[in-house]
């Protein structure tokens, strides 16, 4: 019975996607019949941030109803302070005023403009109009903050049961103990140490858990997740700059000796050494901050592209394959979402691992 | 464009055979040592995540070329 009833509800589902590709077809004979659908346009503004966070909309053309909630917009322009809302920008031109100035909203960036919105080009179609310092708060930082509340949330109610006479774990500790465990002693003490891991146990483990939530987040497809975070240069740019600072603040004596005066190697070979190590150091956060950002970007990509062939074929019975590839690509993101947090906590600890040990080693 | 998709496929042949060469040596190390099936795993996987990398440089150039 449960079986028959999967099958109908994945029947079902995959052919709703149908019904919505089958009405803008209609939609679209009578007016424009050559206009096609993009899917690069679709997959840009999923991965890229925003200054408004999406949440749904139907129709098409006139009747298209858009369901979106403004952010709040904070941008510092010679020195003046400007603070509003998104829904400010008007829907066709793209420009708000503040207190005399003028913004101009284009493809998620806010750009300087005047009264009538003039725009400068350079030969390449780019705009080159001057940008304000933009410190909004966009759809990942509320995505992040999500993240936080969800964090502190579980791992304070899971610390206060440790708080007293040791019971037997239950609820959502249960869960949580043997990762944590793991990530504790299979990979931080294990790559560090047992002397010096403990100092890093805190910083690696919120490391490992901030990945993974917001890769979870990241996966969920309606409206408070589906933001790309993890997926985003910049926040794993963070992540690995601390990483980076974490590691060398912590270099032991021999491990900066080793990095800038390879002792023990002919003179002729450290001249080539020498400057290798020290791009080294700099090219292992590097690597991490490019490995999950495009894992996770690749990932995301992916997802969309398969939805979107049933918008590209234009035929009905793409629909369940594509929904069918999907299902399973997410399931395979899950995975992956698991393996980045704990590649990228693994790494980090292992860069720590060789930076802290002393001579003797 | 088909510089960069060609450039593209002949990463992806590289990074994948050095994961499959990666993934058989771990696969019959751990069958002739189960012992140490832990440490195997997660050797492999920091190699993994290495030449994964790669293969990632060449996506985000991809990407950056357009």
């Amino acid at each position: 019975m449960k079986r028959v009833l999967g099958i109908i509800l994945f029947s079902l589902i995959s052919l709703l996607p149908v019904a919505a590709s089958e009405h803008s077809e209609a939609k679209g004979g009578e007016e424009n019949n050559t206009e096609k659908f993009d899917p690069t346009v679709v997959i840009e503004h999923h991965i890229s941030n925003a200054h408004v966070w999406h949440v749904v909309s139907w129709g098409e053309g006139e009747d298209k109803v858009d369901i979106e909630i403004p952010l709040p917009i904070i941008l510092i322009n010679e020195g003046k302070f400007h603070f509003f809302l998104y829904s400010r920008f008007d829907h066709h031109t793209q420009i708000a005023e503040d207190n005399g100035s003028y913004f101009l909203y284009h493809h998620g960036t806010i750009y300087n403009t005047d009264a009538k919105g003039t725009i400068t080009e350079d030969e390449n179609g780019h705009l080159i109009n001057t940008k304000p310092w933009d410190f909004s708060l966009t759809k990942n930082v509320w995505s992040m903050w999500l993240s936080i509340v969800i964090l502190l949330w579980l791992f304070i109610s899971i610390a206060k049961k440790y708080n007293g006479s040791p019971k037997r774990p239950h609820g959502v500790q249960s869960f949580f103990e043997p990762i944590i465990l793991f990530i504790k002693d299979d990979i931080i003490v294990d790559q560090i140490g047992k002397e010096k891991a403990y100092k890093f146990v805190p910083y690696l483990l919120t490391l490992f858990f901030f990945i993974w939530i917001n890769n979870m987040i990241g996966l969920v497809p309606f409206f408070p997740g589906g933001s790309n975070f993890t997926g985003n240069i910049s926040v794993t740019m963070v992540l690995a700059i601390i990483t980076f600072l974490v590691t060398n603040i912590n270099g032991s004596k021999s491990y900066w000796k080793h990095t800038l005066l390879a002792p023990g190697i002919p003179s002729v070979v450290k001249i080539i050494l020498i400057p290798v190590e020290i791009i080294g150091l700099f090219t292992k956060p590097f690597a991490l901050m490019i490995r999950l950002m495009a894992n996770i970007t690749a990932g995301h990509i992916i997802i969309i592209s398969l939805v979107s062939l049933i918008f590209i074929l234009q035929n009905v019975w793409v629909s369940p394959a594509s929904i069918a590839l999907s299902v399973v690509m997410s399931i395979l993101e899950l995975f992956v979402a698991l393996l980045q947090a704990y590649i990228f906590t693994l790494l980090s600890a292992l860069f720590i691992g060789m930076a802290v040990q002393s001579e003797e080693h | 464009m088909t510089t960069t998709a060609l450039g593209l496929g002949l990463i992806v042949i590289g990074a994948g055979l050095g994961i499959g060469l990666l993934g058989k040596g771990a696969m019959e190390a751990m069958a002739r040592q189960p012992e140490v099936l832990s440490k195997l795993q997660t050797a492999m996987l920091i190699a993994a995540a290495l030449i994964e990398g790669v293969a990632l440089f060449a996506i985000v150039i991809a990407m950056i070329n357009g």
